[in-house]
């Protein structure tokens, strides 16, 4: 038994090591986000608001794009759009 | 701050537009367990976006706790340290009160390392309180952040002492021997501002300008700085999850959850209540914010509805005691 590990070579706590960004959540969505390009001001707003942070501008165009691999499809960004740019539709062929 | 030596630009000078926040990259990151729609993962997001160098925070069990961090997965892209449910504050009591003995034998460089601890309703309100209170009193220099979605969320919907009266939940049920929770919301940011705390606010996400710029200001302050964050939780609240930022917003506006900070114990309205305080008929009726929410379907039953009348006369009361407070009158 002389291999165990004293104490002090034990890990203080559980140590999680992968980032998150590893693990898409976009197939728990419903409802997909669409977006009207000729409506959107670029305000931004979706962008912020989004629990996931899965909304970013195009850093050439500044237009928006959503990352479906997190989108969860919750609606805020359609919601809170001040020129109602976004709406949310079942994907087609489902 | 004189041991700083980050040139990020102090609160007083620091002008920031949506850009900018979006163009900072995310602390907190994508591919969390959250639910569809959830407040405080916006919130999150939001506070990790006024960090201004090297940070570390600390999270008391809860549903923030569990979502950002399942094995082996993080969603933090910096130093964060988990603990039970009862010692965020203790927790970052310790953390600042070794990086000053660090600094002092020369471990880690003389810069200043910012401390945050974030805690839902049950492990600020309920659970966690002593554990703030002292390490307040002992005056540790970090941000305690409460992220307040009115009930123990993450175990199943209980109630906690922060959830609302009238609302059901699963300790609380609405049914024909009581109309949900009898008791009131326990008044958590006037126990901290009795603590003679530099600096206590309130935001919601919503108004992600003034929460962005409070929690800028209260990692500024030299000293314990506590912050209050609305955060609506579609799960628990029984809500639409594309309304959770309208909530945040119809709280505002109805007055249930009014933004203000304290400076030095001087209280000050935040704009968007600032607006509501100059102009009375913005002020919508509470009706307006009940309504939709499930947890507070039962209370438009008509043997119920005299709840709906008690709860605008307690919400206004409190508004009128708030402006007292904040030195104004409303007419």
């Amino acid at each position: 038994m002389s291999q165990e590990k004293t104490w002090k070579e034990i890990s203080l706590a559980a140590v999680t090591s992968k980032s998150s960004v590893n693990f898409q959540t976009g197939d728990w969505k419903t409802y997909m986000p669409n977006l009207t390009c000729d409506k959107c001001t670029k305000c931004l707003t979706c962008a912020i608001l989004c629990p996931e942070g899965a909304i970013r501008p195009n850093p050439e165009t500044g237009q928006i794009e959503f990352n479906l691999n997190y989108c969860k499809g919750c609606g805020i960004c359609a919601n809170e759009c001040p020129v109602k740019a976004i709406n949310m539709k079942i994907p087609e062929g489902e | 701050m004189s041991t700083t030596t980050t040139t990020t630009p102090t609160q007083a000078e620091w002008k920031f537009t949506a850009k900018d926040i979006v163009a900072k990259p995310d602390l907190f990151l994508s591919g969390h367990r959250a639910c569809a729609g959830c407040g405080p993962a916006t919130v999150l997001r939001l506070i990790m976006k006024a960090t201004r160098g090297p940070t570390i925070v600390t999270q008391a069990t809860g549903c923030m706790e569990i979502v950002g961090s399942i094995y082996p997965y993080t969603s933090w892209a910096l130093p964060w340290l988990h603990t039970a449910f009862e010692n965020a504050a203790a927790n970052a009591s310790g953390i600042e009160a070794a990086l000053k003995v660090m600094r002092k034998k020369g471990k880690i460089k003389n810069e200043h390392i910012d401390v945050i601890a974030l805690a839902g309703d049950g492990g600020t309100y309920d659970i966690g309180l002593q554990a703030l209170s002292g390490a307040v009193e002992r005056g540790h220099d970090f941000l305690f952040i409460l992220y307040d979605n009115e009930g123990y969320m993450n175990t199943g919907i209980q109630r906690s002492s922060s959830t609302p009266i009238g609302a059901s939940t699963t300790t609380s049920p609405a049914g024909t021997a009581v109309p949900g929770k009898l008791e009131k919301k326990k008044p958590i940011t006037e126990i901290m501002l009795a603590h003679d705390l530099e600096y206590v606010a309130t935001a919601t996400p919503y108004y992600w300008k003034d929460l962005v710029t409070k929690v800028r200001k209260g990692l500024e302050v030299e000293g314990p700085a506590f912050l209050h964050v609305f955060a609506p939780c579609p799960r628990g609240w029984r809500s639409e999850p594309s309304k959770t930022m309208e909530y945040s917003k119809l709280a505002v506006e109805s007055c249930v959850f009014p933004i203000w900070e304290a400076v030095n114990g001087k209280r000050q309205l935040s704009t968007p209540s600032k607006v509501i305080s100059l102009a009375p008929q913005k002020k919508k009726p509470v009706k307006d914010y009940l309504e939709g929410q499930g947890r507070f379907r039962h209370l438009f039953k008509p043997q119920n509805t005299h709840i709906v009348d008690e709860i605008q006369q307690a919400t206004d009361k409190r508004w009128q005691k708030l402006l007292q407070q904040c030195e104004l009158t409303n007419p």
